[in-house]
């Protein structure tokens, strides 16, 4: 069975877990250096990025993703994921991971009142998918090689360069298991 | 097309609010300097006031909902989310941190209560978080539209005896239901003062349906550890961390320990040399009458 490791510093972890184990896969939970060597695929979830990005570095799984990320493991950033994936962030003082070229605006839509769902098309799926946004990032550019898979409202809310898939919203709170599928299917 | 699918405020969006949080501290603080050292120390959000439980207990009088100026002036000075307290009942003070921008809001027993119920939480677009003591009473808010438990603990005294017991009773309560049939669980609900849907879906998942976090009276690495050991998804910390005499290591060492909550030998490297920790109060010498916990139902 394919090994995820699903980054359990913060945030909506279990929920994460939850979803790779329903798309047929294993799922790891990760708090220290070690594991993701181990890993066949990576999930960044959703939480805070100041806090997550600071204990990345700290525990030194953040140097861990960046090699194997560089090594064509597939990695699934979603909302505060992707914020720590990117290259270059708006606001706050986080050091992203840069795994993908890409600047990343922090909540981009206002305060949690702000927060909706929606249906959006995504390339290469064949039906909506329903997007939770939850104090949501949003994509300000893509560089070359990045290709955009999703927008609303005029806005890049999904993308993917090669190995790498980054969402500005929270595949794990909706059972569509769309998104997790696709990592298992790249590993 | 993409207009008329659209929705804020649903349950989805308030609970998985809440999710974020988990593995988080929530810090109080009183002024933007305090909440950008809460930020820089890794709080995943703060609880802006105007003033920690402990003051609160001290100054006396009608504790209400802070000057919506010193919130702004706080959602402002930083990029994580900012929760602020109304009155239990009080559902102005909450309409007016709605329209403020606040990301949650806490229908808070620190402050005086507005009234003997609580507000409907399923009217606001913002998420609500609410203390309880035990399951019925948890239960109680989740069903008003809670979307993250807190214990009530006992705040402001630094005594981190009550939030033990109320996570014990929440847990513990939680199972007992393994292994009820319909009838038994029907029967504990009456009993608890729940909703028996919300009761059976505990029995089912065994914990809370929402974010369960633990509050009132944690105030050094080791306390937030031992709650985390007893299963919580997270921790505020009021005054523990600005009562201290030295707040920006406190609060870094509290962050440390929930992430490490399971390795002592870490829990030991964050415990040292953090300065005095803030005074507290015993709970058992508590003056009847004084204890914060007894407000709401």
């Amino acid at each position: 069975m394919r090994r995820i490791g699903v980054i359990a510093i913060q945030g909506d972890v279990s929920e994460h877990i939850s979803a790779i184990e329903a798309a047929g896969g294993q799922a790891v939970p990760v708090r220290r250096a070690g594991v993701i060597p181990t890993c066949s695929g990576i999930v960044i979830p959703g939480g805070e990025s100041t806090t997550i990005g600071r204990q990345l570095e700290k525990t030194g799984i953040a140097t861990e993703i960046k090699e194997a990320a560089a090594n064509d493991v597939p990695v699934l950033a979603t909302c505060a994921g992707l914020v720590l994936a990117a290259k270059e962030i708006d606001a706050g003082d986080v050091k992203p991971l840069g795994l993908i070229d890409i600047s990343v605006g922090r909540n981009a839509f206002g305060p949690q009142r702000e927060s909706f769902e929606a249906d959006i098309d995504v390339a290469g799926f064949d039906r909506p998918y329903r997007a939770v946004f939850i104090r949501a990032p949003v994509v300000l550019r893509c560089g070359e090689g990045v290709q955009e898979i999703a927008r609303f409202g005029g806005r890049t809310v999904a993308v993917r360069q090669r190995n790498i898939i980054g969402l500005a919203f929270h595949p794990e709170l909706t059972g569509d298991l769309r998104f997790h599928r696709m990592l298992l299917e790249m590993t | 097309m993409e207009l008329e699918n659209l929705r804020f405020g649903t349950e989805l969006l308030k609970r998985g609010f809440a999710k974020m949080q988990k593995g988080g501290v929530i810090m109080d603080v009183t002024t933007p300097e305090q909440a950008m050292i809460a930020e820089e120390a890794g709080a995943v959000a703060v609880m802006a006031l105007h003033a920690v439980p402990a003051d609160i207990r001290k100054m006396g009088g009608v504790a209400r909902m802070a000057d919506p100026k010193v919130i702004e002036e706080i959602i402002d000075a930083v990029t994580i989310p900012v929760m602020a307290k109304v009155r239990i009942g009080h559902f102005v003070e909450a309409q007016i941190l709605e329209a403020i921008g606040v990301d949650m809001i806490d229908e808070s027993e620190v402050l005086t209560p507005a009234d003997e119920f609580h507000i409907d939480k399923t009217k606001f677009k913002v998420p609500f978080v609410c203390g309880a003591r035990n399951l019925g009473e948890a239960l109680r808010r989740i069903k008003e539209g809670a979307a993250m438990i807190r214990t009530k603990g006992e705040a402001g005294t630094g005594d981190v005896s009550q939030a033990v017991r109320h996570m014990k009773m929440i847990m513990g309560d939680i199972r007992k239901l393994k292994g009820m049939n319909s009838e038994e669980l029907m029967k504990f609900a009456r009993e608890i003062e729940a909703d028996p849907e919300l009761v059976a879906e505990c029995a089912r998942l065994q914990r809370l349906p929402v974010v369960n976090f633990a509050a009132g009276g944690i105030a050094t690495p080791a306390d937030a550890a031992l709650m985390m050991q007893l299963g919580a998804d997270g921790v505020f910390v009021g005054s523990g961390i600005f009562k201290s005499e030295r707040p920006e290591a406190m609060a870094a060492a509290i962050v440390e320990a929930v992430h490490h909550y399971d390795e002592p030998e870490v829990l030991a490297r964050v415990s040292r040399g953090l300065g005095r920790p803030m005074r507290g109060i015993d709970v058992t010498t508590l003056p009847e009458g004084e204890a914060l916990q007894a407000r709401g139902w």
